[in-house]
């Protein structure tokens, strides 16, 4: 920005130029400083606990002594299964919408998709416990007990009390939550790819899962892997629809999804306001540190996932 | 049309301030904190606003909260079910005084199973909290009902997610009747529980025990009876299976002793043919120098006021209003306790 003519531009150039600067540079010195104040907050606890505090899975407020394996894994747990079900889904559905629907049914249910992530999460967190617990508890949770419980090793997961609450139902929440992010940006990246290159395709004589996995997708992956972050990125912070499903239990005893856990941001919704001692506030602040860094890890992944993809294309002209 | 402006300008002006100024009188004051007495609080700060105009804005965040947010002065006033000791009220410079008695039932969610049909001990219900007993149909269990039939089904335990005095409550009955709990687990408003659900509140509770098959939660009297939930009877220190009614909550309290220091007395498992096991006074937490002695004196008078005239809501929700000579003795200590920062009291009432 240095090699702009100053000498040609007028003061209302400068004036625009530098607001904007000071705009973009904002954003970083507020995301550094919610970083340093989460670390200054976290301190006591780094420094009673040390590194420890990340497989411990003790969490007793009146000894004071805490530990994030439970939430983490929480937390984790709940944003994989959001992700294994949201992704072919939104797949499809930007599939559908884009190739195989009718002209007349597209706007319609793109309209829904959008209206599906207007819903505030809490409606969601309502309406998992009162509406989807009790259907999930009854009849499907029993299914999956009975069909993909008997495998060997996976069926661990899948055993256990059918109460409808639990990692399992936390995760299924979730997904329903990121599905229409998801579907949206895959359906808007979908729907800008050049229409030469798919017609050359179809000219070739490929169907049309030939057509969007060897042309369309890869065209659009940096916007589908954008999406796809978006969801997660959502599935790991969000608060008031997995606090009310996740069943909020410190203990992680069994393997099995149909148990409840506790996530970090379920944990610090329930605790913040009442945590009475230093030691206990100090702790949950160390937990929102934990859960800034998985989220910064998160995008790292992400982009370096992009740079590999992007040395296997040829050279952009 | 600069002038049309001008002309609307200065009346609209004149009637915002009116308006703004109009209803600065009636007072209004905030607290936070239990759960446990919130259905009684709100009634009574209804039917105060009703008779005075004054608003009472009561906040139930729980009884961890409230006590966090009166140190942190957010707040006129801190509600929590667990009273601090004399040492703790010193450390923040607080005062406390008991407004309402109530009752803590167990609450059960089991096909055939009617409101007071089952029968817990003491031992079986440390034993359901410490994950040994595990299904409906066990032994103990069944050798306390038999008339009833149990099913083959796991026991959902639910408890509070936040930290709650109703826990407290609790958690000190536990380890009163069971040395493995006490030793364990103890007691306190978070605690670290062997099994269970944690619901928000004693609205969570009662919504997982309401929609969780098998399921037990603990939770305020008046929340089970507003909800129609099943509780259960619990034996007490004499042997005997009261019913959970404003009756047996006050026979709990009848042999309470308030002059000791700071109100400081818990009411569980206390001896009494008909008294209810888990029974507890709710307590108001207020600083004793106030910075705002006239948000301090409308605390009081509301409470007097509910003192006096709130007994049959109370009634009605099966909390115990509190016996006259307990109401006595809070009128003197507020006159002793809470001053202004001239030293002047700031209750000014009999």
């Amino acid at each position: 920005m240095a090699d702009i003519q100053k000498k040609s531009s007028s003061l209302g150039d400068w004036v625009f130029l530098n607001v904007t600067r000071l705009f973009a540079m904002l954003t970083l010195l507020i995301l550094l400083g919610i970083l340093a104040s989460l670390v200054y907050g976290a301190l006591p606890s780094i420094q009673k606990f040390g590194p420890a505090f990340l497989w411990s899975s003790e969490w007793n407020p009146p000894m004071e002594d805490f530990g994030a394996k439970v939430h983490i894994y929480g937390t984790v747990a709940t944003s994989l299964i959001a992700l294994i079900i949201a992704v072919p889904v939104s797949f499809g559905i930007a599939l559908f919408l884009t190739e195989l629907s009718p002209l007349w049914l597209r706007r319609p249910l793109g309209i829904a998709i959008e209206l599906l992530a207007g819903i505030p999460s809490i409606v969601y967190g309502m309406w998992g416990l009162l509406v989807f617990a009790p259907i999930f508890g009854q009849y499907i949770q029993p299914v999956l007990t009975a069909t993909l419980g008997r495998i060997p090793l996976l069926g661990a997961l899948f055993q256990g009390a059918p109460i409808g609450i639990g990692i399992l139902s936390a995760g299924v929440i979730l997904s329903i939550m990121i599905i229409p992010f998801i579907a949206a940006v895959m359906r808007d990246v979908f729907e800008v790819t050049p229409a030469i290159l798919k017609e050359s395709a179809y000219a070739v004589g490929a169907t049309t899962w030939e057509v969007v996995w060897n042309v369309v997708l890869p065209y659009t992956k940096v916007g589908v892997i954008g999406g796809i972050m978006l969801g997660l990125g959502r599935a790991l912070g969000e608060t008031m629809a997995v606090t009310f499903v996740i069943g909020n239990s410190d203990q992680l005893d069994s393997a099995s999804l149909y148990a409840a856990g506790n996530s970090i941001a379920s944990a610090l919704a329930n605790e913040f306001t009442e945590a009475v001692t230093p030691m206990h506030t100090s702790a949950l602040v160390e937990l929102g540190l934990i859960l800034f860094l998985i989220t910064f890890t998160v995008l790292v992944f992400s982009k370096l996932l992009l740079l590999q993809l992007a040395r296997g294309e040829g050279q952009r002209t | 049309m600069l002038t049309r402006f001008k002309s609307l300008a200065l009346p609209l002006m004149a009637a915002s301030l009116a308006l703004t100024a109009a209803p600065a009188m009636a007072a209004e004051i905030t607290g936070a904190g239990a759960t446990f007495p919130a259905p009684i609080y709100g009634k009574w700060a209804e039917a105060y606003q009703k008779a005075t105009g004054n608003k009472i804005n009561y906040q139930s965040i729980g009884s961890g909260g409230g006590i966090k947010q009166i140190n942190a002065k957010t707040v006129d006033f801190g509600a929590s079910d667990m009273p601090l000791t004399p040492a703790e009220l010193d450390k923040n410079g607080l005062m406390q005084f008991p407004a309402v008695i109530g009752g803590e039932v167990l609450v059960v969610n089991i096909a055939g199973v009617k409101p007071g049909e089952m029968r817990l001990t003491p031992t079986v219900l440390a034993d359901i909290y410490l994950n040994k007993i595990t299904k409906w149909n066990d032994k103990a269990i069944a050798a306390l009902n038999p008339k009833l039939s149990l099913p083959d089904q796991l026991i959902s335990v639910v408890r509070r997610a936040d930290g709650s005095g109703t826990t407290f409550i609790f958690t000190n009955y536990l380890s009163k009747v069971s040395p493995e709990w006490k030793q364990k687990v103890g007691e306190g408003t978070a605690v670290q529980w062997p099994v269970g659900l944690g619901g928000k509140g004693n609205e969570g509770v009662a919504a997982f025990v309401q929609r969780i098959p098998g399921a037990i939660g603990y939770v305020e009297y008046a929340y089970s009876k507003q909800n129609n939930m099943t509780y259960t009877l619990l034996e007490n220190a004499e042997g005997k299976y009261p019913m959970p009614d404003d009756k047996s909550f006050a026979d709990a309290a009848a042999n309470a002793n308030w002059t000791k220091s700071a109100f400081y007395e818990l009411l569980t498992n206390e001896p009494g043919q008909n008294a209810w096991p888990i029974t507890g006074a709710t307590f108001i937490l207020m600083h004793k120098v106030q910075d705002k002695p006239a948000q301090a004196a409308e605390v009081l008078k509301f409470y007097a006021w509910s003192y006096e005239h709130g007994a049959k809501m109370a009634h009605d929700l099966d909390y115990v209003a509190l016996p006259e000579s307990l109401v006595k003795l809070i009128h003197t200590t507020w006159k002793t306790a809470i001053k202004d920062t001239s030293g002047k009291p700031v209750y000014s009432g009999k």
